[in-house]
């Protein structure tokens, strides 16, 4: 099992090279600078489609989309730095633009619901389970007679 | 005449469901057996005249009787026999339809199959899931009539949106339904035992294989969509995150948690209230997730049936059930008394943290979900919450959850030592790590995407092997390995399902870390390479299929200087639709998956290729049907036959847990 592993594992790491992530990108729009048109990309993939329902202009074939793309690579061309671009592009079309809601204001709440759900869950688990373990197991029964015969033969297997 | 035997049986139905949902509550609640026997005819009943119903509109389908609005308006007579008939539920009107249908089946079962069970509970459940359908019936006579007659009769019908008329798509919503509505079994007991205020042992047993089933046809049924959104959308994505899409992950997690959590009521009598909270909310995202695709409040790819009217229907459901549900437990939940006593590290806390995770981590999509609603509605703030969000915010209770996994699902009940549960599980954990820090070294640095998930991927499924061998008891390698096949089956859908969840979570990582990708204007019979493969465009062709016109072209792929595959991507228009479709090319391999579309043609011959080297991607719905067959395999358990009457085990056998 282990060995078998390890031979495929290895096998398919040298069969793999890296690159960039999928898109509806069209041949004539990618940069001739590999390193820009990465950036692109990733800028990309945070952008809203804004005609389309959820998707990023990175996967979205519209043409709206595709106007977009080519901007963000415009500005990268031009020399703008990530943050730059995405500034700019919300500046034109508000903050519905971004599929990763800035980290300001009320959103606050969006991006902290998570982990104080999670940090209370864990309090109240532990306080569950401390519980459990210094209670006492109740010797009375809740069942009648005929009731616990009839979960025996129930449970019996 | 059919058609209108169908509105009538559906009429019927929903009659039966009113009458099944107050007599057997007044009965069981007043002692009548009389009153509370009406359940299960009555359930049966239902199921017939749902039935009916469901077969006049596939009959309607099938036979092209365009005078029905629905049928012109989904269907064509040039369209193929399977997807006439998987029109059926391609739609608002029918998909509610087969969601009612599925409904009462569940009810039936439990009529038929819940002999075992004390009459209160059953008739108490049965009036319940009526009480459900009553509502569900109302809505689809008020508010969604699939029956509906043209005034005047078109020749032919407007056709199927071509994206539906797929197999993967054609199963995916039945399976989906099965397990939303599988769900309301869960909740049916739960209310029962409100209503009786009593939770103990063997509530946990009978409500286990109901969600047990939903889990397994969810399962299914997401996968089936993801695949298809895979091959069908031409790009090769796997999930969007889509509002809609999350509307069915989200019953997904709470079931995954409850059928956990009713592992710790059936065997040692605690977690009860919050078991019962579980089963309410789990189906209570079930009718959420309808809200959303029905009610179109929140925009999303899934454009189907978007009417203000109707959404406001369900919420009346949702609020109804949901609140109802709720008031009722907070009114009763106090009365249920934990027996069980446990030490902070066993087998009962680590089924706590399980479900902490699963439902903070449902809780976490929820707010993603419903954030640009509530955003907008309160803060006047428009904004999107999109897929870089949730795979920030969901992944790491994924990676929690992998982690602690294999040592949780070890730990002994009551009380354990975690020295004797790590040390056998030491060497696989050093073996996960060796690989994921491999995987960083060959790549680079770069993301911890990929290294993390193959750490806990392989950690996973060596936990599951181990955990399974360790049942076998002392002895030699071989006597253990032949002990396997005696093991109880839920054993081996626990170690299974495990499995499988890791061989996902390998996938996922694989795909998203290491796909490789190249789009180009690719010139007829001029080869070129991405990355290890040599593609070349040999031709192109215009043909036509049963109900569209494509262009297919043919690509030959080459690795090494040998033929690897031929594959044939094409474009098609569906005339009556007005609509294009990309139907991807795929070379399905274990290690990875070559994916070809092929785009527009270009002013000198030449087509836009788009070629896409998928590592693993095959793993994620290979160890999503692993996660179902584990599932399946605890289904049949010897302990959940219970009605097969108090027959004696087998002699031998390693004894479950």
């Amino acid at each position: 099992m282990m060995t078998t592993l390890k031979t495929w594992g290895a096998a398919f790491f040298v069969a793999l090279m890296l690159a960039g992530p999928s898109a509806a990108v069209q041949p004539d729009e990618i940069l001739d600078d590999p390193v820009l048109e990465e950036r692109a990309r990733d800028i990309s993939k945070d952008l809203r489609c804004l005609v389309c329902r959820n998707e990023s202009i990175d996967d979205s074939n519209a043409q709206l989309a595709k106007d977009l793309r080519v901007l963000v690579r415009e500005r990268l061309v031009e020399g703008d730095n990530n943050d730059e671009v995405v500034d700019f592009v919300v500046d034109r079309y508000g903050e519905y633009v971004l599929l990763r809601p800035r980290t300001s204001g009320t959103n606050m709440v969006l991006y902290g619901a998570g982990p104080v759900m999670l940090i209370i869950a864990l309090i109240v688990g532990f306080g569950y389970t401390r519980r459990r373990s210094t209670a006492r197991s109740p010797t009375e029964r809740t069942l009648s007679d005929e009731e616990e015969a009839r979960l025996q033969e129930i449970l019996k297997e | 005449m059919i058609v209108e035997l169908g509105h009538f049986a559906l009429i019927l139905a929903a009659v039966t469901a009113l009458v099944q949902a107050i007599v057997p509550l007044v009965g069981a609640q007043m002692r009548w057996p009389g009153w509370m026997a009406v359940a299960e005819p009555a359930a049966g009943l239902q199921f017939l005249f749902a039935s009916f119903s469901f077969a006049a509109l596939t009959y309607a389908f099938v036979t092209s009787d365009f005078s029905v609005s629905l049928v012109t308006g989904n269907s064509h007579t040039l369209k193929p026999m399977l997807y006439k008939i998987s029109g059926v539920w391609g739609n608002h009107e029918g998909s509610m339809l087969l969601w009612v249908l599925i409904l009462t089946l569940f009810g039936a079962c439990l009529a038929w199959f819940g002999g075992n069970l004390p009459p209160s509970i059953r008739s108490r459940a049965l009036a319940i899931q009526g009480a459900v359908a009553v509502a569900f019936f109302a809505f689809i006579l008020f508010t969604s009539n699939p029956f509906e007659r043209m005034d005047a009769v078109p020749f032919d019908g407007r056709d199927l949106n071509p994206l539906l008329q797929d197999v993967g798509l054609a199963l995916h919503p039945p399976f989906l339904y099965l397990g939303y509505v599988g769900l309301s079994m869960a909740f049916s007991f739960a209310i029962a035992a409100l209503i009786e205020g009593r939770v103990d042992a063997a509530w946990g047993r009978w409500v286990r294989p109901w969600t047990l089933a939903a889990w397994v046809f969810l399962t299914i049924g997401i996968a089936l969509g993801s695949w298809w959104a895979y091959y069908e959308l031409g790009w090769g994505g796997f999930w969007f995150w889509d509002p809609v899409e999350n509307a069915s992950f989200m019953p997904w997690l709470l079931a995954a948690a409850l059928l956990h959590s009713a592992i710790v009521v059936e065997k040692r009598e605690s977690l009860k209230s919050w078991t019962i909270l579980l089963a309410i909310m789990a189906f209570s995202f079930s009718l959420i997730g309808t809200f959303i695709v029905r009610s179109g409040v929140i925009t999303s790819v899934h454009a189907f049936a978007n009417d203000p009217e109707r959404g406001v229907f369900i919420l009346g459901i949702l609020v109804f059930f949901t609140g109802g549900a709720l008031t009722l437990f907070a009114a009763r939940a106090g009365q249920m008394e934990a027996k069980g006593v446990f030490g902070v590290v066993s087998r009962e806390s680590a089924l706590v943290l399980n479900n902490i995770l699963l439902a903070v981590a449902c809780f976490v999509v929820f707010i993603g979900t419903i954030w640009p609603l509530v955003s907008e509605m309160f803060f006047e703030r428009k904004l999107s919450v999109g897929a870089p969000f949730f795979n920030m915010a969901f992944t790491p209770f994924m990676v929690l959850l992998g982690l602690v996994l294999p040592v949780g699902a070890m730990l002994p009940w009551k009380r354990a030592k975690l020295g004797k549960v790590v040390k056998p599980l030491a060497p696989a954990f050093v073996l996960a790590v060796a690989l994921g820090g491999l995987a960083w070294t060959i790549q680079g640095g770069r993301s911890l995407l990929g290294p993390v998930g193959l750490f806990l991927g392989a950690w996973l499924l060596m936990g599951a092997v181990i955990d399974l061998m360790s049942r076998t008891g002392r002895g030699a390698l071989g006597d253990r390995i032949g002990r396997l096949s005696r093991l109880p089956r839920a054993d081996w859908g626990k170690a299974v399902a495990h499995a499988g969840f890791g061989v996902t979570i390998f996938g996922i990582a694989g795909l998203m870390a290491w796909e490789q990708e190249d789009i180009r204007v690719a010139q007829l019979g001029q080869p070129y390479m991405v990355g290890a493969y040599e593609i070349t465009l040999e031709g192109v062709r215009e043909t036509e299929g049963p109900n569209y016109l494509t262009t297919m072209a043919d690509i030959r792929v080459r690795k090494d200087g040998k033929d690897v595959t031929m594959l044939h991507p094409e474009k098609r228009v569906y005339p009556v639709a007005a609509m294009p479709t990309t139907e991807a090319a795929i070379d399905y391999r274990i290690l990875r998956d070559v994916y070809l579309a092929i785009g527009d043609a270009q002013a000198d011959g030449a087509y836009t290729v788009r070629t896409y080297i998928k590592p693993l991607t095959n793993w994620i719905w290979f160890g999503s049907f692993l996660m179902s067959l584990g599932g399946l395999l605890s289904l049949t358990d010897r302990r959940y036959r219970v009605a097969a009457g108090a027959r004696k085990a087998p002699a031998g056998g390693v004894p479950a847990e």
